[in-house]
C-alpha cells in the first residue's frame, strides 16, 4: 500500500534544504575540488605548494593582513570611547545618537565609498597615498561594525561593579583596565572579527580609493577568476578556513550585533 | 562638567567625520559645475541629468526590481525554511542551522567565486536567474535568523488547540502560526531588501555583462573611467543625496513610531 502524501510541518523546510544543497553546499564542494586538482583535473597539491612557495603571493597576503590589522586597530581605538560614552550615558536620547552612527550604513555601499573618494579627491589625497586612502575608506565604512557589538556588551555591565571597584580603592584607570575591559571582551572580539574579515576581503574600497594599486586578499582571488580557477579556489579555500576558525574563536555569529538588523 | 563637554565633543567629532563625505556631496549636488571645491551657482543640473539619463535610470530600475524580487522570494523561502527547521528533529535541525550560517559567516568573495565557478561548471549561462539566486543566497539566511526567534517565543499549544477544534494542519499554520511570526517576517524582508540593494561582489560575479545595478555601475564608472565619467559622477552626488534623505526620513519615522508604540505598551 502506498502511503498518501500527507502534509507535515517539517516538510516546509524541504525547499530551503534543496536550495542550500544546490547553491551553498555544492558550490563549496566545487571550490574544494578545484583547489586540490591541477589543470587536467587530476588530484594534486600543486596549488597548495605553489601558494606557499611563491614569495609574491605571500607578500600580497602579508600586505593585506597588515592593512586589515591597522584598520581594525584604528576602528577599535575610535569606537571604544564612542560605545563607552553612549553606553554609560544617562541621556534619554542616547539610542537616537547610536542610530546616527549606524544610519550611513543604509546608503548603498559603493555610493558611500564614492562619497569618501570625492572627499579624498577634494583634499588632494586621491592617487597620492593609495594605502592611506584604502585604510581611511575601510575605517570609515566598517566603523559601525565595531561600535555596535561594543555598545551592546558595555550596556550589559552592571553599574554597581564600577562602584564596587571604586569602593575597593580602584582609581578610574584600574577600574577601566581590570573591570571594564575584561567584561567587554566578548564585544571586542566580535567587533574585531566583524571589521577584520571585510578589511581583508572587500576589494571595492581598495579598488576605488587605492587607484587599483592596492591588492588585498579578496582582489587577489578575483585576479585568478579569469585565468586560473584552481589557484583562485585554493586561495578562497584558505580564506574560508581562516574565516571559520576565527568565527569559532570569537564565539560565533551573533545576530544582535548585526548592524543592519538593529533598526527595523 | 569639563568631562561632560569632552565626551559630547568626541561624539560630535566622530559623527561629523562620518557625515562629512555625504554632506560634501549633498552641498555640491546643487552646484552648477562638475567640480567639488569650485562653486558656480545654485542649480538642479545634476538632478535633471540623473532623471533624464537613460543608462542611469535603467540601472536604478534594475537595482530596485532585483532587490524587491530577491527579498520576496527570500522571505517566502526563509520563512518556510525557518518553520521547517523549527519543527524538525535534532539532527536535521543542526544540519540546516549549520548550512544556514555558511553564507553569513563566509567572505562574500568566496561565496561569489564558488557560485560563479559552479554556474560555469554546470553550463548555466549568467542571466537574471543566476543573479537572483546569488542574491537569495545572501538574503535568505538572514530571513531565517529573524523569523526563528519569533517561532521560539510562540505559544505552541495554540496550534494544538486549532487542530483539536478541527482545523487541518495547513490551515492551522496559516491562521494560527503565521500571524504570530509576522514581525519576524517583516524585519527579515526589510533586511533582505537592504542586503540586496547594498551588494556589489555577489552581483558582479553572477550578473549578465549587460545588466547593471547602482553598485556595479558606480564601481565601473569610478575604476574604469571613460569620457562620460565626469558628467556621470556628478549625477551620483545627486543620487547619494536623494538616497540619504530617504533613509534619514525612514529612520526618523521608525524611531518616532517605535517610541509611540513603546508608550502605548507602557499604558496598556
Amino acid at each position: 500500500m502506498i502511503k498518501p502524501l500527507r502534509f507535515t510541518r517539517k516538510s516546509l523546510g524541504i525547499p530551503y534544504a534543496v536550495f542550500l544543497v544546490f547553491f551553498v553546499i555544492i558550490p563549496m564542494l566545487v571550490i574544494v575540488f578545484y583547489a586540490f586538482t591541477d589543470k587536467n583535473n587530476h588530484i594534486s597539491f600543486v596549488n597548495f605548494i605553489n601558494f606557499f612557495s611563491d614569495p609574491t603571493k605571500l607578500s600580497t597576503i602579508v600586505y593585506s593582513l597588515v592593512i586589515a590589522l591597522i584598520t581594525t586597530a584604528v576602528c577599535l581605538v575610535i569606537a571604544y570611547p564612542v560605545a563607552y560614552i553612549l553606553a554609560r550615558s544617562k541621556m534619554k536620547q542616547k539610542y537616537v545618537i547610536l542610530m546616527l552612527f549606524i544610519t550611513p550604513m543604509w546608503i548603498n555601499f559603493v555610493l558611500r565609498v564614492n562619497a569618501i573618494r570625492e572627499l579624498l579627491n577634494w583634499i588632494g589625497l586621491l592617487g597620492e597615498a593609495n594605502y592611506l586612502n584604502t585604510i581611511i575608506g575601510m575605517v570609515y565604512d566598517f566603523l559601525p561594525f565595531m561600535i555596535l557589538p561594543l555598545y551592546t556588551t558595555l550596556l550589559k555591565i552592571d553599574e554597581s561593579l564600577y562602584e564596587a571597584s571604586a569602593d575597593l580603592g580602584g582609581n578610574s584607570f584600574t577600574t577601566f583596565t581590570r573591570v571594564t575591559i575584561p567584561l567587554s571582551m566578548p564585544g571586542i572580539m566580535s567587533g574585531i572579527t566583524m571589521v577584520f574579515l571585510p578589511s581583508m576581503t572587500n576589494y571595492v574600497v581598495s579598488d576605488m580609493l587605492g587607484n587599483s594599486k592596492v591588492t588585498i586578499i579578496g582582489k587577489f582571488i578575483e585576479t585568478y577568476f579569469g585565468s586560473d580557477w584552481h589557484m583562485g579556489s585554493m586561495i578562497a579555500l584558505i580564506l574560508l578556513i581562516v574565516v571559520f576558525v576565527s568565527t569559532l574563536l570569537s564565539g560565533g555569529f551573533k545576530s544582535e550585533d548585526n548592524v543592519r538588523g538593529t533598526n527595523l | 562638567m569639563i568631562k561632560k563637554c569632552l565626551k559630547a565633543f568626541y561624539i560630535g567629532l566622530i559623527l561629523l567625520l562620518l557625515y562629512a563625505p555625504i554632506l560634501l556631496l549633498a552641498v555640491y549636488s546643487f552646484n552648477s559645475v562638475n567640480t567639488i571645491g569650485t562653486w558656480g551657482s545654485f542649480s538642479f543640473t545634476h538632478y535633471i541629468k540623473l532623471f533624464t539619463d537613460e543608462a542611469i535610470l535603467e540601472m536604478i530600475g534594475n537595482t530596485v526590481v532585483l532587490a524587491v524580487s530577491a527579498a520576496i522570494l527570500s522571505t517566502i523561502l526563509g520563512t518556510a525554511g525557518a518553520m521547517g527547521i523549527y519543527y524538525s528533529r535534532k539532527k536535521a535541525k543542526t544540519l540546516m542551522n549549520g548550512a544556514n550560517q555558511i553564507p553569513i559567516i563566509n567572505a562574500e568573495i568566496v561565496t561569489a567565486l564558488a557560485l560563479a565557478i559552479t554556474f560555469v561548471a554546470v553550463g548555466l549561462e549568467k542571466s537574471f536567474f543566476t543573479l537572483l539566486m546569488g542574491h537569495m543566497v545572501i538574503c535568505t539566511p538572514f530571513v531565517v535568523l529573524s523569523v526563528m526567534p519569533k517561532l521560539k517565543q510562540m505559544d505552541n499549544s495554540l496550534y494544538e488547540a486549532a487542530l483539536d477544534l478541527g482545523a487541518s494542519p495547513a490551515k492551522a499554520l496559516f491562521k494560527v502560526v503565521l500571524p504570530q511570526i509576522v514581525p519576524g517576517i517583516v524585519s527579515g524582508f526589510m533586511l533582505a531588501i537592504t542586503l540586496s540593494l547594498d551588494d556589489y561582489i555577489i552581483t558582479s560575479y553572477t550578473k549578465p555583462s549587460t545588466f547593471n545595478t547602482i553598485s556595479t555601475y558606480v564601481y565601473n564608472a569610478t575604476t574604469k573611467g571613460n569620457a562620460h565619467t565626469a558628467v556621470t559622477l556628478s549625477s551620483f552626488w545627486a543620487l547619494t543625496t536623494i538616497i540619504f534623505v530617504i533613509i534619514l526620513a525612514v529612520v526618523l519615522f521608525a524611531n518616532i513610531t517605535g517610541l509611540k508604540n513603546k508608550k502605548k505598551e507602557a499604558h496598556e
